[in-house]
């Protein structure tokens, strides 16, 4: 049944001279009953890494391994795995039971065992009215809902889901998150799932993986990974609006921020040794507005976006921006000075300038 | 219906006419519904004409001015079938079929070949097919007929069927190519994982979806099929002339038999509009209905 899923430093080389590295030495473990979100900018390589999985590309190095299985070169019938793709790839000429019972077909499986998962299927799925209607009579949420069925009915070792809700409208897309997230702890089926929205990524994941250009950069829980990014990629990728980076000047004390000088705890200054500069890097949220007297640092505003609980302020500090969370109930206008001081202590992140990689 | 509708919105959008509209109505769609009327009765006029001659007696065919009305009569139709029609209506026919099928049971791995599995000649292999339709065929018919005269193929159905297959599938593959690359290729990999093969794949996902567009070459390897005229008037005679060649016997050196030649032609088209009009249902059907999204 359910399995664990393992890449072992796992490449996809597409021919050229030199060769593109789609997939580099990717080294993965997924424990049995996880979901695993692979999360990237396009381009990073997230697609690549799940087909490689369901057996649609090639593994050109490394290996994958489903359970104690070297699926690495099993043609995708053989892996045990259901796939939901972006635009759902349903069959047009079947009724929405054919296609959920397509794959039970090919396996030999009776026409009572058929019809009795794909009824249990369709119960879970709220789509028992629909099946024997075509899918191009059907809405897109319930075509996506096919397509889950589909992957259910089969009750294979893995789920792999291709971005399943990027075709949705915004408000059945958040509907349709809280389902799938439902649905697969109560299925307890392996799952991995590719997105390049860092929301889904965040609220669905048991952990989170996050890729650039074919490597992966951090594999960890969704907190985990917001708190403790490893390198400054992820820092500036994972959450709405990106953490504020700036490359500044190291003193005796900590970083020297416009009239600030902010502290860095021990650890960060050993790490930083022989560093004359960091990238130093603060969340919006952890960011305040702070009286003309108190210490802190000048901020211009040059752009307010109002979200009604809270807006944000954006403005430059010497040659940097910065994005600053305030009460959406009195923000300042475009084109104030205010002044900025940190919430609270441990809230900074610090980076290598040249690594990339966390300090501290 | 369209005109009334045509001569409402002109008078609706008068109020407040945007600069770029004025210069389109100018040819308003009324003027277009009339214009479109014209044009489709000046391609369809020689076939109504044709339709009414075939019903006239020989001498009415003749009258000048026409005449438009006159008593109809099947002497015409009845002479033609007496004057041994059949046997080239069962040539074409036969010709007609076995290689429409032909190029249907070479084409689709082709086009499927072309499309869905590329290789690296796969570019000039289309090049290649496309080429073969390049020489007139008035350059190649007398090798073809010294050919065909060598291994006994002159005037039989088997030298056309080979002919017809050869001039039809090139086209047909290009066709039935484009149909195939329009088929989603994640509804592929869907199938692919959910356990199909080569066959099944072909059989159960990818020939339902492409069905409409099948039907279309079909149809118009039929058509070519049917109307050829110049491979078989010099290929064959008696024995295995079709329809086409049947058609040129009512020019005689005594003159033109117009109502017996109407009713003649009138005779050699109707399979194919019948055919055509049982087909227009797939053919107007679009592809992957709803595969995507």
């Amino acid at each position: 049944m359910s399995a664990e899923v393992i890449y072992d430093k796992a490449s996809r080389v597409y021919p050229g001279n030199p060769g593109v590295r789609a997939v580099d030495q990717l080294s993965l473990e997924v424990p049995d009953g996880d979901f695993l979100v692979l999360v990237g900018p396009s381009g990073s390589g997230k697609s690549t890494a799940l087909r490689m999985l369901a057996g649609l590309e090639d593994v050109n190095e490394g290996a994958i391994r489903i359970g104690d299985r070297d699926v690495t070169d099993l043609p995708p019938k053989d892996r045990d795995i259901a796939m939901v793709f972006q635009s759902y790839a349903l069959y047009p000429h079947m009724t929405v039971a054919d296609n959920m019972g397509f794959a039970l077909k090919l396996r030999g499986f009776s026409a009572a065992d058929i019809k009795k998962r794909v009824d249990e299927a369709a119960t879970m799925l709220d789509l028992s009215r629909f099946l024997d209607r075509k899918p191009k009579a059907l809405s897109g949420g319930q075509r996506q809902r096919v397509a889950m069925g589909r992957a259910i009915v089969r009750e294979p070792s893995v789920f792999l889901m291709d971005e399943p809700l990027s075709n949705l409208d915004a408000k059945l897309r958040v509907e349709t998150r809280a389902n799938i997230a439902k649905l697969q702890q109560r299925l307890g089926t392996t799952t991995i799932y590719v997105t390049h929205d860092q929301v889904e990524a965040m609220t669905m994941g048991d952990r989170v993986a996050v890729l650039k250009d074919g490597v992966l950069q951090q594999c960890d829980a969704p907190r985990s990974l917001y708190e403790k990014p490893a390198n400054s990629f992820v820092a500036g990728f994972i959450g709405s609006p990106a953490m504020n980076l700036a490359t500044l000047p190291l003193s005796d004390g900590g970083v020297q921020l416009g009239d600030l000088v902010v502290p860095l705890p021990t650890a960060v200054r050993t790490a930083a040794a022989g560093l004359s500069e960091i990238v130093f890097g603060i969340r919006p949220e952890s960011l305040r507005l702070v009286g003309e007297a108190d210490e802190g640092f000048e901020l211009v505003v040059e752009l307010v976006e109002e979200l009604g609980a809270d807006a944000y302020l954006h403005g430059k500090v010497g040659d940097d921006r910065f994005v600053v969370r305030v009460d959406g109930r009195t923000p300042p206008r475009i084109g104030d000075n205010v002044r900025v001081a940190l919430r609270g202590e441990g809230e900074t992140h610090a980076f290598d300038p040249k690594t990339t990689l966390r300090l501290g | 219906m369209s005109t009334a509708t045509a001569t409402a919105s002109p008078a609706a959008t008068d109020t407040a006419p945007p600069p770029q509209r004025k210069t389109k109505r100018r040819y308003g769609p009324g003027t277009l519904t009339v214009a479109t009327w014209i044009i489709a009765i000046l391609f369809v006029f020689p076939l109504l004409w044709m339709i009414l001659t075939a019903f006239k007696q020989e001498n009415d065919a003749y009258t000048d001015p026409p005449k438009l009305f006159f008593s109809p009569t099947f002497d015409q139709i009845s002479g033609v079938l007496n004057s041994g029609f059949l046997p080239y209506l069962g040539n074409s026919a036969f010709v007609t079929v076995i290689s429409t099928l032909l190029v249907l049971l070479l084409g689709i791995p082709a086009a499927y070949a072309l499309s869905l599995a590329p290789v690296k000649g796969t570019k000039n292999a289309l090049g290649f097919f496309l080429s073969t339709k390049m020489l007139p065929i008035v350059a190649a018919i007398i090798p073809l007929y010294v050919i065909s005269q060598n291994t006994n193929l002159l005037d039989t159905v088997w030298a056309l069927i080979i002919l017809y297959t050869a001039m039809n599938l090139p086209l047909a593959i290009w066709m039935m190519r484009s149909f195939f690359l329009e088929v989603p290729g994640e509804m592929i990999e869907a199938a692919r994982i959910d356990g199909a093969n080569l066959p099944t794949l072909l059989r159960k996902i990818i020939m339902p979806v492409v069905a409409p567009g099948i039907a279309a070459t079909a149809l118009i390897c039929v058509i070519f099929s049917w109307t050829e005229f110049f491979y078989a008037v010099n290929l064959t005679a008696a024995r295995a002339g079709t329809v086409p060649v049947f058609l040129v016997g009512f020019i005689t050196s005594e003159g033109l038999y117009w109502a017996q030649l109407s009713a003649a032609a009138l005779l050699a088209s109707l399979p194919v509009m019948i055919v055509g009009w049982i087909a227009q249902n797939h053919l107007v059907r679009g592809l992957s209905m709803g595969a995507v999204k």
